[in-house]
């Protein structure tokens, strides 16, 4: 999906947990998630913890959308 | 004979632990076979015989990688078996890079790998050097045709003495090794041949084919964000409470465009998932760890982002084909052009 939506001209930051896959289907700018089932929220910790956690995965993404990259790239921390 | 001493890698599910409520346990060795492993063991005979079986939870393995490949690898070294049989994995993603990741290590140490997998599985791609990959149906109901297929390239295994010939003549997928081999006919005698029925519109077959690099140059950064229209997709099936369009847990046959219109965040009580993949426990709870759409709200009223879409696109990555998956964004690309949208997230779990 990432692939075919950036085909069309739009860019896309994939957030996603495993890696590898994102890397298989395509996707050029990469931000790695907290985990497979809550890619962005951990729920052991208190509500507003979790949503500081999504801020910075979301602020990261929105960094990636105005970064230029050449080739297939994680945005590591 | 000798009878051969086998390894058996399962996830949670076939390995009858539970199931996604599960998928994050990490791996555990059990005596003998589990699950699928009987069938393997009645149908191996005398030849062969699986001694332990290693499982582990999909979500764990791919979260853990390399600490469970580690593990994997130290409990192989232990048994030092003949071969490693793991799943097979059909189309389950994360059940595919597990069967490939054990595969990858037991290489290391030598050990053969026979598995199953549906070729447009995430894991074949990756993995296909490692392992004798049989080509499976995409979903657990081919088992009945994966098993004994799986079984008569063990055989085979066996009886050659683990010198198996080509992918095609004995029943696995293409593992993208060159060998070197003896023919009868020098090179240049195929290849014109190949040209003659080529230029004749006759079958022929490549000796190697050209992998397909199907990739796309990555497209100019966003000049402007806080100005810039930003949607969200996500392939980790939020929908609205209810699923109104009842979008399938997997092998998704369409996917949804819904309104966030006066939506601030997403809650228990608007939303939930309709993915049968993972573990829906958190998701349901609270949708915004999928689906940002709290955080993009508040970053919209601070001007760091000009406005989040008023529509949001959902469908579930779970067993989806390759070919669906690619219709549905192909559509879902035009509408966002159409609405002006300069960037998309898209979530996945």
């Amino acid at each position: 999906m990432v692939k075919e939506i950036e085909r069309a001209g739009i860019p896309v930051v994939h957030i996603a947990t495993v890696i590898p896959i994102s890397k298989t289907v395509g996707a050029n700018r990469i931000i790695p998630a907290v985990a497979i089932p809550h890619p962005l929220g951990e729920p052991n910790l208190a509500k507003a913890k979790q949503k500081e956690i999504r801020r910075t995965l979301v602020e990261k993404a929105i960094d990636a959308l105005q970064t230029p990259v050449d080739s297939q790239t994680v945005f590591e921390d | 004979m000798r009878k051969y001493k086998i390894v058996h890698y399962l996830n949670q599910f076939f390995g009858q632990i539970g199931g996604e409520e599960k998928a994050n346990i990490p791996p555990e060795v059990k005596e003998g076979p589990v699950g699928p492993g009987n069938a393997f063991n009645n149908a191996l005979g005398e030849e062969a015989e699986i001694v332990k079986t290693i499982i582990c939870g999909d979500s764990y393995f791919n979260e853990h990688k390399e600490e469970v490949q580690a593990e994997i690898k130290s409990t192989l070294s232990e048994i030092n078996p003949d071969l490693l049989i793991a799943g097979p994995a059909f189309n389950a993603g994360r059940y595919g890079m597990a069967c490939g990741g054990a595969a990858e290590v037991a290489n290391e140490l030598d050990i053969p790998v026979v598995s199953g997998i549906y070729p447009e599985n995430p894991g074949y791609d990756m993995y296909k050097q490692f392992a004798y990959f049989v080509e499976t149906s995409d979903s657990a109901a081919g088992m009945r045709n994966a098993l004994p297929d799986m079984v008569n390239l063990i055989k085979t295994y066996i009886k050659k003495d683990g010198d198996l010939g080509l992918p095609e003549e004995e029943g696995y997928l293409p593992r993208g090794i060159r060998k070197n081999l003896f023919v009868d006919k020098q090179g240049s005698k195929r290849a014109v041949e190949m040209l003659v029925a080529k230029l004749n519109g006759e079958d022929f077959k490549t000796e190697y084919p050209m992998p397909n690099f199907d990739r796309v140059d990555p497209v100019d950064p966003v000049k402007d964000i806080s100005n810039a229209r930003i949607a969200l997709v996500t392939s980790g099936g939020i929908v609205p409470k209810g699923n109104p369009d009842h979008i399938e847990s997997s092998s998704a046959s369409k996917y949804g465009k819904y309104s966030l219109e006066e939506l601030y965040e997403m809650s228990e009580e608007t939303h939930e998932t309709a993915h049968g993949g993972y573990d829906p426990v958190y998701a349901n709870e609270d949708p915004n760890c999928v689906l940002p759409v709290d955080v993009l709200r508040d970053m919209e009223d601070e001007g760091k982002i000009g406005k989040l879409h008023e529509y949001y696109y959902s469908t579930v990555g779970n067993g989806t084909s390759v070919a669906n998956a690619k219709a549905y964004a192909q559509e879902i690309a035009q509408e966002l052009l159409e609405d002006g949208v300069q960037a998309v997230i898209l979530t996945s779990t």
